[in-house]
């Protein structure tokens, strides 16, 4: 029941084999050795485990593997270019947007994909997006600051 | 000492790791030949465990071995030792690593499973035939202690564990002289631990060199070591336990486990490296929660709205077991009186046995109790008398001229609780300055115009922290000139090594880019205990300090030795010892660490011991009280019920801050979860002591929606009782959310039913109890 998927994973093409019942999740940690991305519910509450498919933030958890046979999938590996923290990577840092860092590649992904969507997003969009990602440590206000800011920061580019 | 990063908000240097997916949590541990274990739990809460077929397990492809507690005769037999012996515990109750005869609760382990992956482990998990015949359950902490109660364990004739008390002063005289008394009965529910990471463990035991390796997802590594080798009967040495980045603690994860114990057990007998994650529903099932408590007292008064007395019962739910002890119901016991001075109290708190899971803090342990009964009793007392409750407290308060105030209470080492400094009547006037309550009905008329109810909240709290007796430190110069801390402190997310990493830089004037810290691996350092009760800056962080101290000492005499000048004359400047003033003048810590590493043949010089390191266990010379106000806004849809949290102050006191944006981060999320307590985190069960509440759709947890900014005020108040002046600040957030918020929705329903408004005796409070209220109705 094991096939061999191709995918593309930040950017790089790859190839390996995922049993029928196994989840994204699971494919990218286990098979890929991308442990970053986040098992927290198992049951696609808590967001942990997010990643970008295709340029729409998915769970991981919800998702077999084999289903994304051809796709793009951005993990929170892929965020940091040549070294240099992507613009919200440095502005969760900068904001305490991160305790034990167990949520984060999940919150990260989520809104990585709204700021590209939305380059200028308000609180309560920002707030919207990640209504389904868990944290139960910062109590969501730096991550809502980090997100603002990078979205400000958008905002005086595009100006 | 230059002050270059102790009380600066400095970037975390945990964080460039775990923002680009390189954290090392327990499931992105692998080792080669690696297996993975599926535990088979119960369910039901209270069965007899007849028989247990592993045979139909063992048949299935990819499974190498299945296990209940008699195939671990020749390493171990019987229950857990306690971690936490009390003398009013008569006979320990903790229970086997895997069920032998009898199931307590829904979720007991009976039997684990060990295949390729963790899909086949669980799939065979599932074929085990386990033969049990169900028994009479009890799922209410109040129905245990009835006459008539069913056992929760068969053979004990009693599901009271234990009888706790405490009294100081002439209660009777205090209710004698007051000029009211009221009586209120309350019901307090915290739920559970709902880190992001689930528990987990991998366990491997090396036959060559007799040496198991445990990596647990646990806040006390240092006990998970200690019980183990109790349980094994082998030597600490053999074992190491270490903490990797952990996802979120919150309390439960300070508990020692039957599945670290299952794990080790495993990998002893099959000589394989054994991984265990917990999954979702098993964390709702299997990790302690904290649940129930239900409180009567009797409150004393004058009409002036002085609390004169406070007597009374109350009953803890402790599960299934007791673990931990009794350390959450005595917990409670030492929170009174709290922030409010009190001729005399007399409380008792019974602890019973129930058929669920065992309980042991979670974050604030019995704080969060406590100060929602005291605050609740406040606001009643001002309701009954017509004053304001801002004056009730004010007249209550201990003073700041009485520090340090002896409540009259005893704290769990016997000593004689007191409150070390501070001005709660200051905190209080902020937090109302802040929210703005002068004008707050300006705001209520203008929220009815929108068809809002709003409601003004106000909650003060006292808080033990910094418990003894140590948490250690030694701190060593490599021959690179950089600092290597090692504590035995584990570190959840708390910023743990940024901290003491600031600690360290200012005394040896080192950058902080070129300190380590090694934390929570009984490889790395001798001695720990547990990263609980808010302990860890006030313990490891003075120890970091004092060790600072003298390796800074060892180095101004090594250089001393070698200018010929006197150690006076010298000074500590980046990464050196220089002549003050002559800054070409220098020894490299570098240097001196790599003279001290010694050469064959060669004496130290002066006779110095060798190592330019320190090793200090800086012990409080007594508990250090943190305290604050917190003032909140709600808003009320009447229609629905549906009540949010729409402004958030805290004014706080832990004394000198170490990294202020920590401290914030810390009480942040301390805050949510004390709202989560006050309106959603609900841990159901039904009449058998099923849980009804086993996913994130039914146990409700705070999301980024509901939750407001929470703005945060702080009074620095240096502890005298430690030479950093700090306290701790990891539950201050927490603790007096909840009645905050509670007091904020008897306001708002206050405003729009006048006298007929309820008096809140319960949290969590649901859009229902609100809707109901509305209604005229009890909630």
């Amino acid at each position: 029941m094991t096939a061999m998927l191709t995918l593309t994973v930040n950017g790089r093409d790859m190839s390996a084999a995922a049993p029928a019942n196994m989840h994204l999740g699971d494919f990218l940690r286990h098979v890929l050795g991308l442990t970053g991305t986040h098992m927290g519910c198992e049951h696609g509450v808590c967001g942990s485990c997010t990643v970008i498919v295709d340029g729409q933030p998915v769970r991981a958890c919800l998702m077999l593997a084999r289903q994304a046979q051809g796709a793009r999938i951005e993990t929170v590996e892929g965020l940091a270019q040549d070294g240099r923290l992507s613009p919200l990577q440095a502005a969760f840092r900068d904001h305490h947007a991160l305790q034990c860092g167990f949520c984060t590649p999940g919150m990260l992904m989520t809104l990585t994909a709204l700021l590209r969507d939305v380059p200028n997003p308000g609180e309560s969009e920002i707030r919207a997006a990640i209504s389904g990602n868990i944290c139960r440590c910062t109590g969501y206000q730096g991550i809502v600051e980090a997100a603002l800011a990078v979205a400000t920061r958008n905002e005086a580019s595009t100006s | 000492m230059s002050a270059r990063y102790f009380g600066a908000s400095v970037a975390r240097s945990e964080d460039a790791r775990l923002l680009i997916g390189q954290g090392r949590y327990v499931d992105d541990i692998d080792m080669p030949g690696m297996l993975h274990v599926a535990f088979v739990r119960s369910p039901m809460a209270h069965a007899r465990l007849k028989a247990v077929d592993l045979a139909p397990a063992r048949a299935m492809p990819g499974v190498v071995a299945a296990y209940t507690m008699e195939d671990f005769a020749g390493l171990a037999e019987g229950p857990m030792p306690p971690m936490a012996p009390h003398p009013l515990i008569k006979q320990p109750l903790t229970c086997h690593p895997l069920a032998r005869h009898e199931l307590c609760y829904v979720g007991e382990a009976i039997a684990m499973v060990v295949a390729q992956d963790r899909a086949l482990a669980e799939t065979a998990a599932l074929a085990v035939m386990v033969d049990l015949e169900e028994l009479p359950a009890v799922a209410d902490a109040r129905a245990a202690l009835q006459p008539d109660a069913a056992p929760v364990h068969l053979g004990r004739d009693s599901n009271l564990l234990a009888s706790l008390h405490t009294q100081f002063g002439d209660i009777d005289a205090a209710f004698e002289a007051a000029d009211h008394r009221l009586t209120e009965t309350f019901a307090t529910h915290r739920g559970g631990c709902h880190a992001m990471e689930c528990r987990g463990v991998v366990a491997s035991y090396d036959q060559r060199e007799d040496h198991l390796s445990i990596y647990t997802s646990s806040q006390a590594p240092f006990m998970v070591r200690r019980q183990l080798a109790n349980y094994l009967s082998r030597d600490e040495q053999t074992i190491r336990v270490a903490a990797p980045d952990v996802g979120g603690g919150f309390g439960p994860k300070a508990n020692v486990y039957p599945e670290e114990f299952a794990l080790a057990l495993g990998a002893l007998k099959l000589g394989r490296p054994l991984k265990w994650i917990e999954d979702r529903q098993e964390h709702f099932v299997a990790t302690n929660q904290q649940r129930d408590q239900f409180w009567t007292l009797e409150v004393a008064f004058t009409a002036s709205g002085r609390i004169l007395g406070l007597k009374g019962h109350g009953i803890h739910d402790s599960g299934a077991y007791a673990p931990y002890g009794v350390i959450l119901p005595a917990n409670a016991l030492v929170c009174f009186p709290g922030p409010y001075a009190m001729q005399a109290i007399d409380i008792r708190l019974d602890v019973a046995l129930t058929n669920l899971v065992p309980t042991s803090p979670v974050r604030g342990a019995s704080r969060p109790n406590v100060a929602f009964i005291l605050e609740r009793i406040v606001d009643k007392v001002a309701r009954h008398l017509g004053h304001s409750r801002e004056a009730v407290r004010a007249a209550s308060f201990v003073r700041a001229a009485q520090m340090p105030y002896f409540t009259g209470g005893v704290a769990r080492d016997g000593s004689r609780v007191s409150y070390d400094s501070g001005d709660y009547q200051v905190a209080l006037d902020m937090v109302l300055e802040k929210i703005g309550a002068a004008d707050f009905t300006t705001r209520q008329r203008d929220a009815l115009k929108r068809g809002k109810l709003l409601g003004l909240g106000l909650a003060a709290c006292v808080e033990d922290t910094g418990i003894g007796p140590f948490e250690g430190a030694s701190l060593r110069v490599t021959p690179r000139g950089k600092l290597v801390i090692a504590t035995g402190a584990a570190a959840q997310g708390q910023g743990h090594a940024t901290m003491l990493a600031q600690i360290a830089a200012d005394v040896l004037s080192i950058d902080m880019a070129d300190i380590t810290v090694e934390a929570g691996d009984t490889g790395r350092f001798p001695l720990g205990l547990s990263t609980v009760g808010s302990r860890i800056a006030v313990t490891a962080g003075n120890s970091v300090h004092v060790a600072a101290q003298k390796l800074r000492s060892k180095a101004l005499h090594f250089a001393s030795l070698k200018l010929e000048v006197g150690a006076d004359d010298l000074e500590l400047s980046e990464g050196a010892v220089q002549v003050k003033g002559v800054p070409g003048l220098k020894i490299p810590l570098a240097d001196i660490a790599r003279a001290l590493a010694g050469t064959t043949g060669v004496p130290l010089p002066g006779g110095m011991e060798p190592d330019l390191a320190a090793t200090a266990y800086f012990e409080s010379s007594g508990v250090t009280f943190a305290y604050g106000s917190n003032a909140c806004e709600v808003e009320i849809d009447t229609e629905t019920g549906d009540t949010r949290v729409t402004r958030y102050v805290v004014v706080h006191d832990c004394g000198r801050m170490i990294n202020p944006m920590i401290v914030d981060g810390q009480i942040r999320g301390g805050v949510i979860h004390g709202i989560g307590n006050a309106l959603f985190e609900r841990m159901l069960h039904d009449e058998q002591g099923q849980p009804l509440t086993t996913t994130y759709g039914e146990y409700l947890l705070p999301m980024a929606c509901e939750m407001p900014n929470i703005e945060i005020h702080h009074i620095e108040t240096p502890s005298p009782r430690n030479p950093l002046g700090v306290k701790g600040a990891g539950e201050a957030g927490t603790i007096p959310a909840a009645p905050c918020v509670i007091s904020a929705i008897e306001n708002a329903l206050e405003f729009q039913l006048g006298k007929a408004a309820p008096f809140i005796t319960h949290h969590p409070v649901s859009p229902l109890d609100v809707v109901e209220w509305l209604d005229g109705g009890q909630g």
